[in-house]
């Protein structure tokens, strides 16, 4: 339910996957809800050519795993799935995917908006995009793990 | 003793190189590697403040020890998602 990939990302299976792994816990699942992050066709009134990701692979599915446990703490009996895509993407295409599996729809959705606001924080995970006129990396969050304020950040941003 | 570096994004650039050995005198710890990378490879100075550390894949503080062999990456900003 964890991947950093070259391969373009599929909702369908990841939906299935983390539905599969919920299927028969507590309640069973009612909700699923998912979240793509796409490719945008302009930043900051640039036109975007296309952008180029690039991870610390093993890190960064160690910190995947870390939001899973970070959310079933929060939500208990949710599952996460998250696959975040690197290497070069055209416009429209997704860059991650995230799914969400709970017994109630309302935990679904607050659930997903964790895993992203998380992922912004600490995944490490860099975009550089590439524009008509030149380049640049993006360059966001310091990551700091120890960072408590952060974690309570993105979850009030999920239960807003 | 020795680490292996490993950089990434806008560092790697910088430095021009993803990977590189760095000696550095016992006792060290990450803050030590990174002043050391700094000689070799200036460019990435104005990093200091911007900079995170993960030690063999574990998030790490800048003040923790690292041992001979150890696999030290720096990481720049990050912008996931």
């Amino acid at each position: 339910m964890l991947a950093v990939t070259r391969a373009p990302l599929s909702v369908d299976a990841l939906t299935a996957e983390v539905e599969a792994s919920v299927r028969t816990r507590g309640e069973g699942c009612g909700a699923l809800a998912s979240f793509l992050g796409v490719v945008r066709a302009t930043h900051q009134g640039r036109a975007v050519r296309y952008l180029e990701y690039e991870a610390f692979d093993a890190l960064a599915l160690k910190v995947f795993a870390q939001i899973q446990v970070e959310a079933a703490d929060r939500w208990p009996g949710a599952a996460l799935g998250i696959a975040h895509r690197v290497g070069r993407l055209a416009i429209g295409e997704a860059s991650v995917a995230i799914v969400a599996a709970t017994a109630h729809r309302a935990e679904a959705f607050q659930v997903c908006r964790y895993a992203i606001e998380r992922i912004k924080q600490i995944a490490p995970v860099w975009k550089h995009e590439f524009f008509e006129d030149g380049e640049a990396w993006v360059e966001g969050a310091i990551v700091n793990p120890d960072d408590h304020a952060a974690r309570a950040r993105a979850l009030e941003i999920a239960c807003a | 003793m020795r680490v292996t570096v490993r950089l990434f994004a806008r560092l790697r650039e910088l430095a021009g190189a993803e990977s590189l050995t760095v000696e550095v005198p016992t006792p060290a710890t990450a803050a030590t590697v990174w002043r050391a990378l700094c000689v070799t490879a200036p460019a990435l100075a104005p990093f200091e403040r911007a900079v995170s550390c993960a030690i063999n894949t574990n998030f790490s503080r800048m003040s923790q020890p690292v041992a001979d062999g150890d696999d030290v990456a720096f990481l720049p900003p990050v912008s996931g998602g």
